[in-house]
C-alpha cells in the first residue's frame, strides 16, 4: 500500500515532465540532455529586457529568460507557465492566478505575487501602450497571499488573459525594478528572469548567449546546455550558415521567401510555416479614406477584386503565406469563414468602375493614385510592382514613390499618403488586434490605429458590443456581423496572411509546439543525438 | 572634317565602339515598336529561362521580359547619362572659365570649393542627395551632375590658364572686346577637344552612376532602368541567372563603347598624341 502510494506520488509529481517526454516518444525520441544550440537574431536588438523593447527579435529571444503567467496553443487556448491554475468568474469581472511554487529568479531571489502585481501594475502599464490599453480596465489588482493574484476589472474583457504571454507581459523581477527608472535599471543590462536560460554574455554585433538554468523550476529541464544567438546581417550569409550546419535554426525574417523553397528540397532541414498563430500578421493595401475617389465603397471592392492574391503567395511569397479572406486572418479566433471578398474578377471590376462614374480617359486610365512601397526589403517592392499592373488591368494609374522605414512610419502615421501597404499583428482576437484599424474612435495620427480615416457606426456599434460581452456566443454573433460589413465596405484591401517559415535541423525537437512559434522559452527543445 | 573622320577610322576600337552604341541607341529609339507595351508587363510565367515561350532573353520574378526591360531601360540609361552629363558640363565649364580666365581670387575660390566637392565620395554624395530628395528620375540625374562636374571644371581651368596668354586672346583684348565675348568666341572653341572626349566619358560614368542607384533601391520606382533590373535579379541569381546576366551585359558593353568612342575621339582630336601612342605600340 505504502508503496503503491509512493508510485503514485511520484508519478504524479513527474507529470509536467511525462507529459513532454510523451510528445516526444511520438516523434520517436526521447528528450536528450545537453548540446548547445545555434540560432540567429535579426536584427540585433538594442536590448533584451522585454518591456523596454518589443521588438520582433526581443520577443524572439527573450522568452528564453523572461516567462508570463499564460502561454496559448496554437488554437489561442491558455496553457499554465507561471500561473499554475487561474479561474474566471461568470460576470467575467474577476481573475484569480495561482503561482507556481518554488521558482526562483536567476539570482537566487524567490519568485511571489509581489513581482506580478508590480509587472502588471507598474512596468508594463509605463512601458508598453498596448498592455497599458488594456491593464488601465484593471480595477484592483493585489497579492491574496505569496501564490495567488486576484484581478478585479472595471467591466468584463473576454480577451483579458491573451495579454498574459511573456511577449505581451513578461513578469519582471520587482525588487530590481522597482523605485528606479525602468529604462536604465542595471537589470536591463544585466537580465534576471524566471526562465528556463540565464543570460550569460553578449558581445555586440557578434553574439548573444544564455546558458541552462540550473535551478529552474520544471524539474530535469531545460535540455539544452547553452543557447547561443548569432548576429549575421547579410540575408545571404544567413542562409549559408544555416546550411552549413553553423547554425541550427532560423526564424521569423532570418531567411528570404525566396531562398525557402530550396531549403524545403534538403533532407535534413525542416521548414515549418506554424508558430504564428497568435499574431497573425495580416497585410493590406492602406487607402487613405481622405483621397477621392477611395472614400467610394464601389471603387475599393473594384480594386479589390483586380487583384490575384494566389499570384502574391504563389509567385511573390513562394508559397509561404495563404490569401487573405477578409479583416480577420483565419488563425484569430472569431474568424468568420462565411464573409469573404468577392473574386479575383478583373471584368467585374472594370464594370464596377464603370458603373461607379469613373470613365477611362483616352489613354485608358480612370484615376490615378499615389502609393508608397513598404520600404521592408525587396519583397515589398515586387508586391507594389504587381499591385501596379493589377490597377493598370481595370484603368487605375498607381505610381509609385521610395521612402525610407522612417519616412513611411511619419507619413503614414500623419495621414500624409494615398495608398501604401501595411501589415499588423491581431494578436489572437479582433478586439485586441483588428478593432483598431476600423472603428473611427481610433482615428489618430499614430501608426497602427485607423489612419485610413474609416468610419462607419454600425462597424463602430458592433465593435464595442464585441468588446464589452462577456460570453463568447455574443462576440461570436458580433464579430461575424461586422465581417460580414466590412467585406462589403472593404475599408482597406486585404491581401495576404503573412507567415515566416521557422527552417531547423531536423535533430532539433519540439520548435514549434505553440501558437507564439519560436517566442516561447524553449525549455523543453533538445537535440536529438 | 573628313581629316577628323579619317584618323578616328584609324582607331578600330573606336569603330566597334561606335557600332555598338548606334545600336543601343537603335534599340533605344526603337524600343516601343519592337517590344509594344510597358516593360511592367507580366507577359508570362515567372523565371521563364531565355529562349522559352517566346522569352528571348527570359522573364523576371513576376513574369515580366527581360528584353523589353533592357530595351526600355535603355532609353532611359541614355537619357540619365545625355542629361546629366549636359548640366555636369554647364556647371563645370562655367566654374572652369571662370577660374582660368579670370584667376587670382576667383580662381582660389572656385577650385578650393571645386575640392571641397572632389574630396566627398562622388557614390556616397550621390546616394545621399538621391535620398533627401526621394528618388524621381529628375533627383537622381540632378545628383549625378552634381557629383560629375568637378573634372570638367579641372580640365577647363587648365587649358583656359595655358589658352589666355596667348597672342590670339591678348589680341582680342586689345581689340577691346568684351570679357564675356572673349571667352565663349575666342578661347572655348580652343578648348573643346578635351571637353569633348571628357563628356563622352562622363556619359558612361553616368550610366554606371545611375544603375548603380537603381540597383541599391534608389531609382525611379517606375521607370524600367538596367540597375532596377539587376538589382530585382541578384537575390535570385542562383535561381534566375540571366536576370541579372543580360542587363549587366548591356552595362558592360554600353560603357565599353563609350570608353572607346572617347578614346577615338581623343586620337582623333589630337592627331599628335595618337601618333605617339601609334609610334610606342
Amino acid at each position: 500500500m505504502a508503496v503503491s502510494r509512493r508510485g503514485f506520488m511520484a508519478a504524479a509529481a513527474s507529470a509536467p515532465v511525462l507529459m513532454t517526454v510523451q510528445e516526444a516518444m511520438a516523434q520517436g525520441v526521447a528528450p536528450r540532455r545537453g548540446g548547445t544550440l545555434q540560432m540567429m537574431l535579426t536584427p540585433e536588438p538594442p536590448v533584451l529586457q522585454i518591456g523596454v523593447n518589443q521588438q520582433g527579435p526581443t520577443l524572439a529571444a527573450a522568452p528564453k529568460i523572461f516567462q508570463g503567467l499564460l502561454t496559448f496553443s496554437p488554437t489561442l487556448e491558455p496553457q499554465p507557465v507561471l500561473a499554475k491554475s487561474w479561474t474566471v468568474s461568470p460576470d467575467g469581472k474577476e481573475y484569480v492566478f495561482n503561482l507556481q511554487e518554488n521558482v526562483k529568479w536567476h539570482d537566487g531571489q524567490p519568485f511571489t505575487a509581489d513581482d506580478v502585481v508590480f509587472s502588471i501594475m507598474k512596468f508594463h502599464m509605463e512601458l508598453s501602450p498596448r498592455a497599458r490599453a488594456i491593464f488601465s480596465l484593471i480595477e484592483t489588482c493585489e497579492a491574496k497571499d505569496p501564490l495567488t493574484v486576484r484581478i478585479v476589472l472595471k467591466q468584463a474583457f473576454q480577451p483579458f488573459l491573451l495579454m498574459f504571454d511573456a511577449t505581451a507581459a513578461a513578469i519582471v523581477a520587482k525588487h530590481l525594478f522597482d523605485g528606479q527608472d525602468y529604462r536604465t535599471a542595471p537589470a536591463v543590462q544585466r537580465l534576471v528572469g524566471t526562465g528556463p536560460f540565464k543570460f550569460t554574455e553578449w558581445q555586440r554585433g557578434n553574439f548573444v548567449r544564455m546558458d541552462r538554468n540550473e535551478n529552474y523550476w520544471k524539474p530535469g529541464q531545460p535540455y539544452l546546455d547553452t543557447i547561443i544567438y548569432r548576429i549575421i546581417p547579410d540575408s545571404q550569409s544567413r542562409r549559408l550558415a544555416l546550411e552549413s550546419g553553423q547554425v541550427l535554426l532560423s526564424q521569423a525574417s532570418d531567411i528570404e521567401p525566396f531562398d525557402i523553397p530550396q531549403l524545403r528540397q534538403r533532407p535534413n532541414l525542416e521548414v515549418d510555416t506554424k508558430g504564428w498563430e497568435y499574431f497573425s500578421p495580416l497585410s493590406w493595401i492602406e487607402l487613405n479614406h481622405r483621397v477621392k475617389p477611395l472614400d467610394d465603397a464601389r471603387v475599393r471592392r473594384a480594386m479589390s477584386m483586380a487583384i490575384d492574391r494566389n499570384f502574391i503567395v504563389n509567385r511573390l511569397w513562394f508559397g509561404v503565406g495563404k490569401p487573405a479572406t477578409g479583416p480577420v486572418a483565419s488563425t484569430t479566433r472569431f474568424f468568420d469563414a462565411n464573409a469573404k471578398i468577392a473574386a479575383f474578377n478583373v471584368q467585374q471590376a472594370n464594370a464596377l468602375l464603370d458603373q461607379a462614374g469613373y470613365p477611362r480617359n483616352a489613354q485608358g486610365v480612370r484615376f490615378t493614385l499615389k502609393h508608397i512601397p513598404l520600404p521592408y526589403g525587396e519583397i515589398w517592392t515586387r508586391l507594389s510592382e504587381y499591385l501596379r499592373q493589377a490597377m493598370r488591368n481595370v484603368g487605375i494609374a498607381l505610381e509609385l514613390e521610395s521612402t525610407d522605414a522612417g519616412s513611411w512610419a511619419r507619413r503614414v502615421g500623419n495621414w500624409e499618403y494615398e495608398t501604401t501597404i501595411n501589415f499588423v499583428y491581431q494578436f489572437g482576437d479582433p478586439t485586441l488586434g483588428v478593432e483598431r484599424t476600423y472603428v473611427s474612435t481610433n482615428i489618430q495620427k499614430v501608426t497602427f490605429t485607423n489612419t485610413g480615416g474609416y468610419a462607419n457606426p454600425q462597424v463602430d456599434a458592433l465593435f464595442q458590443q464585441a468588446r464589452a460581452a462577456a460570453a463568447a456566443a455574443d462576440r461570436a454573433r458580433a464579430f461575424s456581423e461586422v465581417q460580414k460589413i466590412l467585406v462589403e465596405d472593404v475599408p482597406q484591401i486585404w491581401l495576404m496572411e503573412l507567415s515566416f517559415p521557422t527552417v531547423y535541423d531536423k535533430k532539433v525537437r519540439n520548435v514549434i509546439t505553440t501558437g507564439l512559434g519560436v517566442s516561447k522559452s524553449f525549455d523543453d527543445v533538445f537535440i536529438a543525438g | 572634317m573628313s581629316d577628323f573622320w579619317r584618323r578616328f577610322r584609324r582607331n578600330r576600337g573606336a569603330v566597334v565602339g561606335l557600332v555598338i552604341l548606334a545600336l543601343v541607341i537603335a534599340v533605344a529609339a526603337f524600343a516601343s515598336l519592337l517590344f509594344p507595351g510597358s516593360p511592367w508587363d507580366m507577359a508570362t510565367a515567372p523565371f521563364v529561362p531565355p529562349g522559352e515561350e517566346g522569352m528571348l532573353l527570359g522573364s523576371d520574378s513576376l513574369g515580366r521580359d527581360v528584353a523589353a526591360g533592357i530595351a526600355h531601360g535603355a532609353r532611359i540609361s541614355l537619357m540619365v547619362g545625355a542629361v546629366s552629363t549636359a548640366a555636369a558640363l554647364c556647371i563645370g565649364v562655367t566654374l572652369g572659365a571662370i577660374a582660368g580666365y579670370l584667376g587670382g581670387v576667383a580662381d582660389d575660390a572656385v577650385m578650393r570649393f571645386t575640392e571641397f566637392f572632389q574630396t566627398i565620395p562622388s557614390f556616397v554624395f550621390a546616394i545621399l542627395l538621391v535620398a533627401i530628395f526621394t528618388p524621381t528620375i529628375g533627383s537622381v540625374v540632378f545628383a549625378i551632375a552634381v557629383v560629375s562636374w568637378p573634372p570638367v571644371a579641372r580640365v577647363v581651368r587648365a587649358e583656359f590658364l595655358s589658352l589666355r596668354s596667348r597672342e590670339f586672346v591678348q589680341a582680342a583684348e586689345v581689340l577691346g572686346k568684351s570679357r564675356i565675348a572673349i571667352v565663349v568666341t575666342d578661347i572655348l572653341p580652343n578648348a573643346l577637344s578635351p571637353i569633348v572626349v571628357l563628356s563622352s566619358l562622363m556619359v558612361a560614368s553616368a550610366i554606371l552612376l545611375e544603375s548603380a542607384l537603381s540597383f541599391l533601391g534608389l531609382g525611379d520606382p517606375n521607370l524600367m532602368t538596367w540597375g532596377f533590373l539587376i538589382g530585382s535579379g541578384r537575390s535570385v541569381i542562383r535561381l534566375a541567372w540571366w536576370m541579372s546576366v543580360f542587363p549587366g551585359l548591356a552595362i558592360f558593353l554600353t560603357v565599353l563603347a563609350l570608353n572607346l568612342v572617347g578614346e577615338g575621339l581623343s586620337d582623333a582630336l589630337n592627331p599628335r598624341l595618337a601618333r605617339q601612342r601609334g609610334g610606342a605600340a
